[in-house]
């Protein structure tokens, strides 16, 4: 059965791909900040038919930690098959250089330093699958919101770039871009074109991790309308207000 | 907008929707009510001026015990998901309504019954813990035998909000019925057939209420012995917009009675079939009630003493020439129903609805409303949207008792309707 590695486990999406490898039996480690909701998320996984189910209270933004939280893993599941990472936080159009800090921080510092944490792991073991949740904000910076885009772009290119450099190890980096996902962080948004709930988003990433996909995008739509906004001449880009 | 499935009573509220059964009700102002998937048909679930915080996301098992089936878990899981969990670890819901797209903790606040009222009783008899959470941030556990129990069993969501129960589940063999169609021409016809099913598990007859001598199909079904694994949940075919009023015309209602009529009469007696399809029919069709258009319907389902109380319910609603598209009867039995409001008594339920064509349609509601009063029955809060504080006050006698524990936080727009001033 898979050992799994979820890193903000209390993330929507990340607690949707929880409940389907528990129902498939899976190992889970599952971490996040809010032991009584991280506690909820366990106690799901594990009526739902995980093998085992082990669990790490800490702060993500907590650099220093990142190395024992995949010692604490192995030593718990052994090395994991899959290594999730979901943790998040979405920033605003208004978000200034006050608040930028914290944003780039948490949606991208934190992630670059598990990523390349687990990545030296995997590259040693030649075995394993990277997966980090980016989004359609990383394939072009938009004025609705652009610190969180300006991460996610960056998110997308560091994962891009392990990929390449895991290739030869036969280590495997998904890349996934949701777009509007109905969940607690999105709730206050006015309007979602072509919202999905965080269920739909977890079967699409299993799906995509069972082809061996680089990128998914979810749902799918999302591919040909960044096509799009990705070929939009600058020169009009700046004059559009979406 | 948020809406009942009924459409009607119109009203305006806050949404607010929860995610951890471990958090704080969140910051508000004015009366709150929790809801689950929205599937009263009246205003049980609506909150005018006020706030709804919806549970669709306290979704979460909390355990499961595969060898007695008890499960517990949050408040905003729907049945079907539970049924889903269920069906292949050998269990099944031990009272289903008919949809499975309602949340554990509506059909406890509602106190559901389903086709096996007679051998099960209602859902709240198999509820064996809640957690509720006062508006004043006290967490209060409850065990049958508690009041606060009683009043929380179909408490309309009144005593707080439900986080998470404990429900005994039944063992099954697989997914599948064996169900039996019966047609009968008479109301007589009915209780004849079914006094003779008191062997079958589940039992419902749906009736033309359009025919002079009440014509139906009564369907009686036990769980198979085959053991199987249900074909997985299709996604179902939406209704994708509101239908314009003609849709619903006497004659076009006329004729798809005359049709579910017809196609009973040259199916097969008996056959198996799955429990998805036994018990959810309408499920097949997403957001059926769209079919109503914009204005929306009324349902209207009642329990009365006797077979002439249904006599004189159908002949005033066949001289009104409303139409009831789809028309339920059904015996209850005489297991105790827990809740303190609970509807389900000894008696015959006759489900009703309408669409709604403003006073011609409230005006028959409240000429049937009389009759139940007078027989001595009662309406269903669930289906509700228009009865008045006198019928809510002659037909739940332990109202007073049940006043005691309302949360001063909560209210709902069928309470403010209902309760005496």
């Amino acid at each position: 059965m898979k050992r799994v590695v979820v890193l903000g486990a209390t993330s929507a999406i990340a607690q949707h791909v929880a409940r389907l490898y528990a129902e498939q039996g899976a190992s889970l480690f599952l971490a996040a900040r809010n032991p009584e909701r991280l506690a909820a998320v366990a106690a799901d996984a594990r009526a739902r038919g995980a093998t085992q189910v082990e669990t790490a209270v800490l702060d993500l933004d907590d650099l220093r930690a990142h190395a024992g939280l995949f010692e604490a893993a192995d030593a718990a599941l052994g090395p994991p098959d899959v290594v999730l990472l979901a943790h998040g936080v979405l920033g605003s159009r208004e978000a200034g250089p006050e608040e930028a800090p914290a944003i780039l921080h948490t949606d991208l510092v934190s992630p670059t330093s598990l990523l390349l944490q687990a990545a030296r792991r995997m590259e040693a073991r030649r075995a394993g699958t990277l997966v980090a949740i980016s989004s359609v904000a990383g394939d072009r910076g938009r004025a609705a919101n652009p610190v969180y885009g300006a991460a996610k772009a960056g998110l997308t290119a560091l994962l891009s770039a392990l990929r390449q450099r895991l290739s030869p190890s036969g280590v495997s980096v998904l890349t996934v871009k949701p777009g509007f996902v109905d969940t607690p962080m999105t709730a206050h948004l006015p309007e979602m074109p072509f919202a999905v709930g965080p269920d739909r988003v977890a079967r699409d990433i299993l799906r995509a991790l069972e082809r061996g996909a680089d990128v998914v995008y979810t749902p799918l739509i999302w591919r040909l309308v960044m096509l799009v906004v990705r070929l939009l001449p600058e020169k009009l880009f700046k004059k559009l207000s979406f | 907008m948020f809406e009942s499935w009924g459409r009607y009573p119109k009203a305006t509220q806050r949404v607010l929707p929860l995610a951890w059964r471990s958090d704080a009700l969140p910051a508000r102002s004015g009366p709150v009510l929790a809801v689950g998937q929205g599937r009263s048909y009246g205003d049980v679930c609506l909150n005018d001026g006020g706030t709804v915080l919806t549970t669709g996301r306290l979704d979460r098992f909390i355990s499961f015990d595969e060898k007695s089936g008890v499960v517990r878990c949050e408040a905003g899981m729907t049945l079907a998901d539970l049924i889903s969990f269920a069906l292949p670890r050998g269990f099944f819901v031990p009272v289903v309504p008919g949809t499975q797209l309602v949340s554990v903790g509506g059909a406890i606040a509602n106190d559901i019954h389903g086709k096996n009222h007679g051998r099960a009783g209602t859902f709240g008899r198999h509820v064996r813990w809640l957690e509720l959470l006062r508006s004043d941030g006290e967490r209060k556990e409850c065990v049958p035998g508690d009041p606060l129990f009683a009043a929380t069993v179909a408490g309309l969501g009144l005593t707080g909000l439900i986080t998470a129960a404990e429900i005994q589940l039944v063992p099954v063999s697989g997914p599948f019925i064996i169900e039996q169609r019966v047609p009968f021409r008479t109301l007589d016809e009915f209780f004849d057939i079914d006094a003779g099913s008191r062997d079958f598990e589940y039992t419902v007859a749906w009736i033309d209420a359009f025919s002079r001598d009440v014509r139906g199909i009564y369907y009686r079904g036990d769980h198979s012995q085959r053991p199987g694994r249900a074909a997985p949940g299709k996604r179902p075919l939406e209704v994708p917009a509101d239908f314009p009023s003609f849709a619903l015309s006497g004659p076009a209602v006329r004729a798809f009675n005359a049709l579910v009529a017809l196609e009973a009469r040259l199916a097969k007696r008996q056959r198996e079939t799955n429990v998805r399809s036994f018990f959810f029919p309408l499920d097949r069709i997403g957001r059926w009630n769209r079919i109503y258009g914009q204005r929306g319907f009324l349902q209207f389902q009642c329990v009365v003493p006797s077979r002439d109380h249904v006599r004189d319910l159908l002949g005033r609603v066949r001289i009104s020439g409303q139409g009831s598209f789809l028309t339920v009867l059904k015996t209850f039995g005489d297991m105790p129903s827990p809740g303190l409001l609970s509807f389900p008594r000894p008696g015959i339920t006759l489900a009703l609805d309408f669409a709604n064509r403003g006073p011609d349609t409230l005006r028959l509601l409240g000429e049937l409303e009389e009759v139940v009063r007078a027989a001595g029955g009662a309406l269903y809060p669930a289906k509700d949207a228009t009865m008045s504080p006198r019928t809510f006050a002659a037909s739940y006698p332990r109202l007073a008792e049940f006043e005691r524990f309302v949360d001063p936080g909560f209210s709902s727009s069928f309470w403010r309707r209902v309760a005496r001033a």
